[in-house]
């Protein structure tokens, strides 16, 4: 496997510490406990009191702080081209940011253009992260377009790339976008492969005509892009999204849910019984969409992503409950970040700003804030929402989202009192407007260890080697996410009724294709060929009703044929 | 108007007025129940009270403390609907006639144009079809098949002209009425802007061909098949999307045939939400349930068949019939819409190719009454609502229609509360072999129906005419819907924000890229000419553009800090 491969690939790898961490309280997402974690080889060897260690390691003293697992950021764009070019924040930036806010591992997504090989845009994206990321990674793979070649290499993906995630569109017409019959192909694919589905729910067909009208009168600046993408065309989109999931009986995995509207849809669907998660954003957690509305173009600029942030400001607290009591399991950055002279591309037309806001490294720092310092949600649930779930649904865990023995060693130290505001001179990513500046938050990182190294310390700084960022491959058939689904397939059989022969008269139908109950599309119908107008045997016994053959001219009701020969009561073959 | 030049044109005789006086009921209209007497007269109720002062020699109805209510109003049917060169079994006269003996004194049928056809012809034929045989006053909805420029023309006249303010379009039948989501918004936004009533029939089309095409493969052929093929989920994922793009375009939405519970609660929370929407609710799902496709008789089987299909969850009908009770669903049809046994059989070896509809014009009102007012759920008033006095006020009929009320139409149903029948194939009025009510006994039933101010119905005796039923035409903008719509209009004006020209450095990009954040389609994009950037000249940080496009690029590349310092990135504030 490629993650295995790169220790060998050339990267120094730098001499594993040996770590004790003292006195903490280790957090996990089921329990807290008091104890002493020791750390060797990258590797969580021992978790208790009075553990036996080797005398030359290094020891951190925590005095009672916090020990949870290091965070895991599900959604990163930091190689997403945008009309050519890359977004300023790259593997090396983001996944700097990334550490400095306690976030631990990365899965970024691979965005093939339409018509590339998703292949190799996956390994565009692998050697590039190998070459520069700072901490360990996965990647997602987004599908732009869909026909044979695309199932073929999906296999490969999920079979040798370890990859087990992969997008999909319901917005971007005529670019990425899917319609509902290719939704329904790609997820019936996808879970034989038994893969994550993740969709980027908008209503593409309505954000076009929106755009248009919002266009043509005039509105050309970035609240136009909130204008026409309204949270209720996200809530659609999460809809119809988690129909067809049920339909196919395949999990549904929302990115980015930006809206009170779309949340309350995933919630209702979890109370149905649907196999569905929900993945809000820093952004949509900390801040709102009245910014598009700034005087300032490049400030409002800043905030445009899709879907856009709601201009209701009570939408924050709102998905902060959401995430407390369960309803939405995992957080994301969608970290995704242009300069200002490149988002300038759309000054002129809102619909060609490129699309993407930091957030890769206050995610965590908000969610203790909004959350947990305000008592909305306990530290356990904490852990769930930024690092054990995210392994879970993507099948990490417990490697990764755990702190016990055997699993890496990912561990951030936090401090709930350390107190942060947020401005763009301080920050690691490289973004001129931070969409967060200003804000402060409460809780972050004392210490940070990935791989079993210290890489961050407060008030030293980040310690990072480029490049030193494994590949994390994914099995497929996550528990978490596919036990439900495989006890559905068994027990959701279904069958037809055994009924004899039908006997009766059946009515001469004129092979007009215009008149046809549509049946599904040849592409995908393998039995739309089958069986041409019915000819039916008994017809010649059939006297009663005539001419048939002008029947297309409306005629009386007299002609209908209430008692066939022989009598009503052959019409029902059996009883 | 053409329902008033109607009467002369056909030379039918108009009948000698008839002078009407029925004594001694209880009016019951959706507000209010209260004693009086009614008098009629040329087919106009003209005096209600007390000791009415009305000439002699008039005929009597001794109503006996009956309640005197307004007459149905069936909004949905498909009377004498072509089908693949054959008709449905009850053409205007036979349906109308189950439909007064039912007490429905109106019906609304639906004309379908083949897609590609002419709307207007189309509605020509089913005009004279329907003045020739209708027993009843009618009204017509007109299907929108295909969707173009002249279509737009046609629905513009229809609306101006022709009297007719509610089109239904299909967001079913893949590759043949369906229409896709982008020209959803354009119909309701046209719809929106001239007044008229969107009925959308709700189901996702293309997830239907999948699943047919998926049950059809695993041997499944019978009727049981629809129902597998159209679970009741995609009937709200519809219902939802249509409410969307309804609420987009600031149109009022109008939901033919709610079948499902899951589909009836989509309905009432955008209702919460304020969306301007109604929910009609059929006589069959109000009275029956899919558990029938799984008959073992492959006839009665089929005689359920009907999209969206009946739900098989049992209590889908009493909770249906609850929110008919609430408010939340408004108006109820029939769908009636009923082929032969050897129609049905068309489809006896592929479930897809069965024709579909059920019957329900002449049970609606008894099956309302037995279900939802006879068990407490339903006062009598809106039960007169939701058969009648909603019908009218969506139509733009009210107060002509759908209230006892001087000046209003004589459409008058005696009702008897405690009447109780049977509903069989055998004594029914349709020319159907199977009813879908089979063997249910119902409490409530007309006793006296008026129809035109004429007796239609007494003593068990029907004499209905055919052909003296009128077009009643329909206007645009009825009050119940757009009222509300036209206070929204007036706020929901979207406003730019004034800013200076951005004058800061734009990022050199190739506009021929594949890649990139996709725009609005060029047919729709008035602004698509790739933006060139004036200022672009005085930005030399960003290197040769020819090497844009490579993939990775150095980090150091991005342009933190752009020529002429930071503080000019923002022109204004």
């Amino acid at each position: 496997m490629s993650g295995t491969d790169h220790q060998g690939n050339g990267i120094p790898h730098l001499p594993s510490e040996r770590l004790l961490i003292k006195g903490g309280r280790v957090v996990n997402d089921d329990l807290s406990q008091y104890a002493d974690v020791y750390v060797e080889d990258g590797l969580i060897k021992q978790v208790g009191d009075n553990l036996e260690v080797p005398d030359d390691v290094r020891v951190l003293e925590v005095n009672g702080g916090l020990v949870i697992p290091g965070g895991i950021d599900v959604n990163t764009c930091l190689m997403k081209p945008h009309l050519g070019c890359p977004p300023v924040d790259d593997f090396y930036l983001g996944s700097r940011a990334a550490l400095a806010g306690g976030t631990t591992m990365i899965i970024d997504h691979v965005t093939p253009q339409l018509g590339d090989s998703l292949l190799e845009a996956f390994e565009r994206w692998q050697e590039s992260a190998d070459r520069k990321c700072c901490c360990d990674y996965s990647l997602h793979v987004d599908l732009p377009h869909w026909h044979q070649g695309v199932k073929d290499e999906l296999e490969v993906l999920v079979q040798e790339k370890g990859i087990n995630s992969f997008q999909v569109y319901m917005s971007y017409k005529d670019s990425f976008q899917m319609t509902d019959s290719q939704l329904y192909e790609v997820f019936s694919f996808l879970k034989e492969l038994g893969a994550v589905v993740m969709l980027h729910a908008e209503n593409g067909d309505l954000i076009a005509q929106e755009q248009s009208k919002v266009l043509s009168m005039g509105i050309t600046g970035p609240e136009g892009h909130s204008l026409s993408h309204p949270e209720e065309l996200e809530a659609e989109a999460v809809f119809r999204a988690i129909t067809i999931g049920n339909r196919v009986n395949c999990p549904v995995y929302i990115t980015k849910v930006m809206s009170k509207t779309a949340a309350d849809t995933i919630t209702q669907a979890r109370r149905r019984g649907s196999v569905v998660f929900g993945e809000p954003i820093t952004a949509s957690l900390a801040t709102d969409g009245s910014h598009y509305w700034s005087k300032n173009w490049a400030k409002a600029a800043a905030y445009v992503t899709s879907p856009p942030l709601s201009p209701d400001p009570t939408t924050p607290e709102h998905l902060h409950n959401l995430l407390a009591c369960g309803d939405l399991q995992v957080v994301g950055s969608a970290h995704c970040a242009y300069s200002t002279s490149q988002k300038a591309i759309g000054k002129d037309d809102f619909t060609l700003i490129p699309e993407g806001t930091n957030g890769i490294e206050e995610r965590m720092g908000f969610v203790w804030d909004k959350a947990v310092a305000v008592g909305k949600m306990d530290e356990n649930q904490f852990v769930a929402v930024t690092s054990t779930n995210a392994a879970k649904i993507f099948n990490l865990y417990p490697r990764k989202g755990r702190i016990a023995v055997g699993s890496d060693a990912d561990i951030v130290i936090w401090d709930p009192d350390r107190t942060k505001t947020i401005t763009s001179k301080l920050q690691q990513s490289a973004v001129e407007y931070n969409i967060f500046e200003g804000l402060a938050y409460r809780g972050g990182p004392v210490v940070v260890v990935t791989q079993g190294r210290v890489v961050y310390e407060e008030g030293e700084g980040l310690r990072v080697q480029q490049g030193s960022g494994r590949f994390i491959p994914r099995q497929a058939f996550p528990d978490y996410v596919y036990q439900r689904i495989r006890t559905r397939n068994k027990v959701k059989g279904k069958q037809g009724v055994s009924r004899g022969m039908y006997d009766g008269p059946v009515y001469d139908v004129l092979a007009t294709p215009q008149y046809i109950t549509p049946s599904p599309s040849a592409k995908t119908s393998p039995t739309s060929h089958q069986p041409p107008p019915i000819r039916n045997l008994h017809q010649s016994n059939f006297s009663l009703s005539g001419a048939q053959f002008d029947d297309n001219i409306p005629r009386r009701s007299g002609q209908r044929i209430v008692a066939p020969p022989g009598g009503r009561s052959n019409i029902t073959s059996l009883g | 108007m053409s329902g008033h030049s109607y009467q002369g044109k056909k030379n039918i005789p108009k009948i000698t007025s008839d002078r009407l006086l029925v004594k001694g009921g209880r009016i019951v209209n959706d507000d209010q129940s209260f004693y009086a007497d009614i008098y009629m007269e040329d087919g106009v109720i003209k005096q209600i009270g007390d000791n009415l002062i009305v000439p002699g020699g008039i005929k009597t109805v001794e109503a006996n403390g009956k309640m005197v209510i307004p007459g149905g109003i069936d909004i949905h049917t498909h009377f004498q609907m072509p089908y693949r060169g054959t008709t449905t079994v009850d053409d205007f006269s036979q349906g109308s006639k189950a439909a007064l003996a039912g007490g429905t004194t109106m019906i609304v049928d639906h004309v379908i144009p083949e897609p590609g056809n002419s709307l207007i012809e189309a509605f020509d034929q089913w005009r004279s079809w329907a003045d020739e045989k209708t027993c009843c006053d009618y009204s017509l909805h007109v299907d929108i098949t295909h969707w173009n420029d002249s279509v737009k023309q046609e629905v513009d006249t229809l609306l101006k002209e022709k009297g007719v303010n509610s089109f239904q379009v299909y967001m079913a039948y893949k590759d043949f009425y369906q229409m896709s989501n982008s020209e959803l918004y354009e119909i309701f936004t046209f719809l929106g802007e001239m007044g008229g009533i969107v009925q959308v029939h709700a189901e996702n089309g293309e997830i239907i061909a999948e699943e047919q095409a998926r049950i059809l493969e695993m041997g499944i052929t019978g009727p049981e098949g629809h129902v597998l093929s159209r679970p009741e989920e995609l009937e709200a994922e519809a219902v939802f999307r249509a409410i969307t793009i309804a609420s987009q375009t600031n149109c009022p939405l109008y939901v033919t045939r709610v079948m499902s519970k899951s589909a009836a609660d989509i309905i009432s929370q955008a209702r919460k939400k304020g969306n301007v929407v109604f929910g009609e609710p059929i006589t069959a799902s109000l009275g029956t349930d899919g558990t029938h496709y799984w008959s073992k008789n492959w006839a009665k089987a089929a005689s359920f068949v009907t999209s969206p299909p009946l739900s098989p969850d049992p209590t889908t009908p009493d909770y249906l019939n609850t929110l008919l009770a609430s408010g939340d669903l408004n108006v109820t049809g029939s769908a009636h819409c009923t082929f032969s046994v050897a129609q049905k059989a068309i489809g006896k070896d592929d479930f897809t190719q069965i024709p579909e509809g059920v019957n329900g014009v002449e049970e609606r009102m008894s099956l309302i009454w037995d279900k939802a007012v006879t068990t407490g759920k339903m006062d009598e008033n809106m039960f007169v609502a939701v058969t009648s006095t909603n019908a009218a006020k969506i139509l733009n009929l009210y107060p002509r229609k759908g209230r006892v009320a001087v000046g209003s139409d004589a459409d008058l149903v005696i009702w008897d509360s405690d009447a109780v029948r049977t509903i069989t194939a055998k004594t029914h009025n349709s020319a159907a072999e199977f009813n879908v009510f089979e063997g249910m006994e119902l409490r409530g039933a007309p006793s006296v129906v008026i129809c035109q101010g004429k007796l239609v119905l007494e003593d068990g005796n029907l004499h209905a005419i055919s052909g003296v039923g009128r077009f009643i035409p329909c206007t645009p903008f009825p009050d119940f819907a757009y009222k509300r719509i036209k206070a929204r209009k007036q706020l929901a004006v979207l406003r730019a924000v004034p800013r200076g020209m951005y004058d800061g450095p734009v990022s050199d990009f190739s506009p021929m890229s594949r890649g990139g954040t996709p725009s609005a389609s060029a047919r729709t994009s008035p602004t698509k000419q790739p933006v060139r950037n004036l200022h672009h000249s005085a930005f030399s940080l960003a290197g040769p553009p020819t090497t844009e496009d490579l993939p990775i690029r150095p980090a150091g590349r991005r342009i933190v800090i752009p020529p002429g310092g930071r503080s000019n990135i923002t022109s204004l504030s």
